[in-house]
C-alpha cells in the first residue's frame, strides 16, 4: 500500500494536464478540425496561469488566466485556417512553435520566482488521510477533468448542437447545405479546444512544479494529440488511456530515480511508450476497414464551399 | 382547384449568371396549390440552379419569388423550410456516421426529444410506407434506402411545396409505384410538389403541368398528358431524338465471359454478397442485371471487375482465360473493364484532372505509361477524343472531374471505357441521373461496343432500360441470380416478382451451357 498510493496520486496528477488538453482536441477533431497546436496553446496557458497566480495568488483565477490565454491562442488558428483556409497541419506546427517562443518571451521575468502550489480541493483530514487520499488528496482541476470527460461526452452524444457538431465534422458541405454555419461550430470548437488546452496548461505551474520552465508542458500536447486518436474519439476511452499514459510517464518517473526493477528498463523506452502505443492503435484502426473507426470523415480538410 | 386562389409559388424573371454561364435566364412560372409539378431538362439546363435558389441555397441576380402570392427573398434553406418547402437532393446530404435518426435530427429545425422525433418519424414511415430502421447508421444502407431517409426528412416538416430532384433513378418499379402513390397522396392533401426528372413516362404518369428547360431559358410549359414522351424530349433537347440503332438479324457469337459459381464473402454487415452465381456473356450480347438496390449488385460488381479477389481462378473467365485471381489491372490487361455505379470518388476521382483519371483506367491498355514515367500528351489526347465522341461539357482534358454535373461526368466516364475497346464491359447504372439525350448516346455506345463483338453486363435498377438494351435478362435478390432469359421472351411482372424474391424453380438451370 505504502508504494502503490503515492503511485496512484502521482499518475492521477500527471494524467490530468493531458486529459483535459485530450478532452479539447476531441471536441476539435470531432469538428473537423485538426489542431496540431496543442503544445503551443498548453505553454501559454502555463505562462499565464503562472502570472495569475504569482500576482493573486488566486489559483482558480490562475487557471482561468491559462483558460483565457489558451482560447486567444487559438484564434489565431482559427483565423488562418477557418477564415482563411490555411493548411491545418502547417497552421497547427506554426501554432505550438509560436507558443513555445512567446511563452519563453513572456515568462523570462519569473525565471526563479516560486509560486504557491494549488492546495487539495477537499479538508485536509480527508486530502491527507493516508489511504483516502487516493480519492480526496487533489486539487480541483482533477475534479473537473472527470467531470468534463462525462459533460463532452454528453455534450456530443446526448444534445442537438453536439449532434451538429458532430455533423460538420462528418460531411461539412451537407451540413453547409441544410443549414449549419460551419464556420461557426468550428470556431466555437477551436475556442473550447484552446481554453482546456490552456486550463492544461495552467496545471504545469499550479499542480505539478510551482515555478516557470521553458517548455515545462515537456510535450505532453503532443500526447494529447496522440491520445484523442489512441481512444478512437471516445470521450471514457480517453479518461482510460489518459490514465494509461499517466502511469507510463508515472513509471518513466520512477525508472529515472533509479533503484527498482524498473531502471532495468531505460526511461527514454517509458518515454516513448504512449507513442508507440498509439502508433500500434492506428495501425489496429487501419486493419479495421468498416465505418465504425469513428474517425471525423472531414478531419484536417478545410472547408470550401462551392457557392 | 380555387381559381381565386394565389399560386403557390411564382418565379418571375429568375435570372442567375455564374461566371461564363447564364444558368437561369429570365425564368417566368407558377405552381398552384395541390399540383404535381415536372421540372425537365437536360445537364446543364439550369434546373438544379433554379430549385437551389427556391430553397435558398443561392440567391437570384434578379427576378422576384411569390410565395402564397406574397413577395418573399429566401436568404437561406432554414428559411425556405420555415415557409414551407422540403426538398429531396439527388445527391444526398446525409452524414454516413450518424444514424438515420440522428440524420432526420439534423433536418429539424425546432428541437425535439429525440424519443418524440422517432415516434414522429415511424409514424411518417408507416403512413407512406417508407420502411427503415431509424437506428441504422447510414453507411450501411443502400442507396435506395438512403433516399428514404431524406424523404421521410422532407415528409416529417409538413412541406407546402417538395422539391424532389431525380428521385425515381435509384428505384424499383414497385418502389416507383409507392412513391408515386406517396406524392399524389400528399398532392390531395394540398401539397404542391416541384418534381425534377428525366423519366417522361413517369412525369406523364405524374404530374399536372411541366415546365421545359434548355440551356438556362424556359422553352415550354406543356400539359404532359397531352404531350408524348419524344414531344417533351424534343423540346427538351432541341433536335429530334435517335432511337437505339441494332443491326438487323444479329448473331450471338461464342461465350466470351463466363462467370461460373462465382461467391463472395461478406466484407461488411451492411454488404449483401454474392451467392454462387453463374452466367455466360455472349460476344455481341448485352446481358442485364435487374434487381432493387442492396441485393448483391455491388459484391457482384467489385468481384467482377476485380476488386474483390475470389479464391478460384476459374470463377471468372474470359475468352476462356482464368481472371479469378487477378486484380482491376490484370484483368484490364486482359480486356475486361468495368463502371462502378458510384461516379464520383470511385468511378473518378474529383480532384483530378479528365486527362489524369484515364490514365488511371486506360494506363495499360492504351500505352499511356511509358518506363514509368506518364504520357500527358496522350492522356490528353485520349480524354479530347472522349470529350468530343460522348459530347461531354467540360472544358476540356485539364477540367476537374469534380466540376462536372453527374451526367457529364457519367458520360466521361462511359466514354473512357467504351473508347477502349474492351471485350468485356460490366457497367452498373450507366444512366443513372443523366438525361434523355445523353442516356440515348450512352445506350447507343453500348449497342454499338456489342456490335463490334464485346460481350456487355448491365447493372441496373432501372427496368426499362435493361428491357431496351439487353439481350438476355437475369435477375438478382439477396446475392444471388436468377436464370437468365431472353428479352423477349420474359414479362415484367415476371421480372417484378423475381426482384420481389420469388423464384422459380429455375434456379438449378442456371449453369454453365454447354
Amino acid at each position: 500500500m505504502e508504494i502503490i498510493i503515492p503511485i496512484i496520486v502521482t499518475l492521477v496528477f500527471a494524467a490530468t494536464p493531458i486529459l483535459l488538453a485530450a478532452l479539447g482536441e476531441l471536441v476539435v477533431e470531432k469538428s473537423g478540425v485538426l489542431n496540431l497546436g496543442v503544445e503551443g496553446m498548453m505553454l501559454v496557458g502555463a505562462i499565464a496561469g503562472f502570472a495569475g497566480q504569482f500576482y493573486t495568488g488566486n489559483p482558480y483565477f490562475a487557471l482561468l488566466c491559462g483558460a483565457m490565454a489558451g482560447a486567444a491562442t487559438s484564434i489565431i488558428f482559427g483565423f488562418l485556417t477557418l477564415s482563411l483556409s490555411a493548411n491545418q497541419t502547417a497552421t497547427g506546427l506554426a501554432l505550438t512553435i509560436f507558443g513555445t517562443g512567446f511563452s519563453a518571451l513572456a515568462g523570462a521575468p519569473f525565471s526563479a520566482r516560486p509560486i504557491q502550489l494549488m492546495g487539495p480541493l477537499f479538508p485536509a483530514e480527508l486530502a491527507s488521510h493516508p489511504v483516502l487520499r487516493v480519492v480526496f488528496g487533489y486539487s480541483a482541476p482533477v475534479y473537473f477533468s472527470f467531470f468534463m470527460v462525462f459533460a463532452v461526452w454528453y455534450f456530443l452524444e446526448k444534445t442537438r448542437p453536439g449532434l451538429i457538431l458532430r455533423a460538420v465534422g462528418e460531411n461539412d458541405l451537407s451540413a453547409h447545405s441544410i443549414g449549419y454555419s460551419v464556420k461557426l461550430v468550428r470556431y466555437l470548437a477551436v475556442l473550447f479546444g484552446g481554453a482546456m488546452a490552456g486550463i492544461a496548461g495552467a496545471c504545469f505551474p499550479l499542480l505539478l512544479t510551482p515555478q516557470w520552465a521553458e517548455r515545462m508542458t515537456a510535450g505532453r500536447g503532443w500526447i494529447a494529440v496522440a491520445l484523442v486518436v489512441f481512444a478512437s474519439w471516445r470521450p471514457f476511452r480517453l479518461l482510460g488511456g489518459a490514465y494509461l499514459f499517466g502511469l507510463v510517464m508515472t513509471m518513466e518517473l520512477y525508472a529515472k530515480a533509479g533503484g527498482g526493477p524498473l531502471s532495468a528498463i531505460p526511461s527514454e523506452l517509458w518515454a516513448a511508450l504512449p507513442y508507440l502505443a498509439t502508433i500500434i492503435v492506428l495501425v489496429l484502426i487501419s486493419i479495421r476497414r468498416d465505418a465504425s473507426t469513428n474517425a471525423p470523415a472531414c478531419l484536417g480538410k478545410p472547408f470550401l464551399p462551392t457557392n | 382547384m380555387d381559381a381565386s386562389m394565389p399560386l403557390r409559388l411564382q418565379l418571375t424573371g429568375i435570372t442567375k449568371q455564374f461566371p461564363g454561364v447564364l444558368a437561369n435566364d429570365n425564368i417566368s412560372f407558377g405552381v398552384k396549390p395541390g399540383e404535381i409539378h415536372a421540372l425537365l431538362g437536360e445537364n446543364g439546363a439550369g434546373k438544379s440552379t433554379l430549385v437551389k435558389m427556391i430553397y435558398g441555397i443561392m440567391q437570384p441576380d434578379a427576378g422576384e419569388i411569390r410565395w402564397n402570392g406574397e413577395p418573399v427573398v429566401i436568404t437561406n434553406p432554414k428559411a425556405a423550410r420555415k415557409l414551407g418547402i422540403g426538398m429531396v437532393f439527388q445527391h444526398f446530404s446525409l452524414f454516413e456516421a450518424l444514424t438515420v435518426l440522428e440524420n432526420i435530427a439534423l433536418g429539424m429545425d425546432g428541437s425535439l426529444k429525440s424519443r418524440e422525433l422517432e415516434a414522429r418519424i415511424r409514424e411518417v414511415m408507416h403512413t407512406y410506407g417508407l420502411l427503415l430502421d431509424p437506428h441504422r447508421t447510414v453507411a450501411t444502407l443502400s442507396v435506395g434506402e438512403r433516399q428514404r431517409i431524406e424523404i421521410v426528412r422532407a415528409l416529417l416538416l409538413d412541406p407546402k411545396l417538395l422539391i424532389m430532384d431525380e428521385p425515381t433513378s435509384v428505384l424499383t418499379p414497385q418502389e416507383v409505384e409507392q412513391l408515386f402513390e406517396v406524392l399524389r397522396k400528399l398532392a390531395a392533401q394540398g401539397c404542391s410538389i416541384l418534381y425534377i426528372s428525366h423519366k417522361l413516362d413517369e412525369i406523364k404518369a405524374l404530374c399536372d403541368t411541366a415546365t421545359i428547360l434548355r440551356g438556362g431559358k424556359l422553352v415550354d410549359t406543356c400539359d404532359p398528358k397531352q404531350e408524348t414522351s419524344r414531344s417533351m424530349a424534343e423540346k427538351m433537347i432541341g433536335t429530334g431524338l435517335r432511337d437505339i440503332v441494332r443491326a438487323k438479324g444479329r448473331q450471338l457469337g461464342a461465350p466470351k465471359l463466363v462467370v461460373s459459381r462465382l461467391s463472395t464473402h461478406k466484407t461488411g454487415h451492411f454488404d449483401v454478397p454474392v451467392n454462387d452465381v453463374s452466367f455466360t456473356v455472349r460476344a455481341g450480347e448485352i446481358f442485364g442485371i435487374a434487381g432493387v438496390a442492396g441485393n448483391g449488385q455491388n459484391a457482384l460488381l467489385d468481384a467482377l471487375s476485380g476488386e474483390i479477389l475470389g479464391d478460384d481462378k476459374e470463377a471468372i473467365t474470359l475468352d476462356g482465360y482464368p481472371l479469378g485471381l487477378l486484380n482491376t489491372t490484370g484483368r484490364r490487361k486482359r480486356g475486361l473493364c468495368a463502371v462502378p455505379e458510384e461516379r464520383n470518388g470511385h468511378a473518378a476521382v474529383g480532384e483530378f484532372s479528365l486527362a489524369d483519371n484515364s490514365v488511371l483506367t486506360a494506363r495499360d491498355r492504351l500505352g499511356m505509361v511509358m518506363l514509368g514515367l506518364i504520357n500527358s500528351g496522350a492522356a490528353k489526347t485520349y480524354t479530347g477524343k472522349v470529350i468530343a465522341d460522348f459530347a461531354v461539357k467540360a472544358l476540356g482534358p485539364g477540367s476537374m472531374a469534380g466540376s462536372l454535373s453527374g451526367g457529364n461526368l457519367q458520360k466521361y466516364i462511359m466514354g473512357r471505357e467504351i473508347l477502349q475497346r474492351p471485350s468485356v464491359l460490366v457497367v452498373s447504372q450507366p444512366t443513372w441521373g443523366v438525361d434523355a439525350g445523353a442516356a440515348a448516346a450512352i445506350h447507343q455506345a453500348l449497342v454499338d461496343l456489342a456490335a463490334e463483338g464485346s460481350a456487355i453486363v448491365v447493372i441496373s435498377q432501372d427496368l426499362d432500360e435493361l428491357l431496351a438494351l439487353c439481350d438476355t435478362l437475369a435477375v438478382i435478390n439477396l446475392g444471388r441470380l436468377s436464370a437468365a432469359r431472353p428479352v423477349g421472351e420474359v414479362s415484367v411482372e415476371e421480372i417484378g416478382l423475381l426482384m420481389g424474391g420469388v423464384h422459380g424453380a429455375t434456379e438449378a438451370s442456371n449453369a454453365v451451357p454447354a
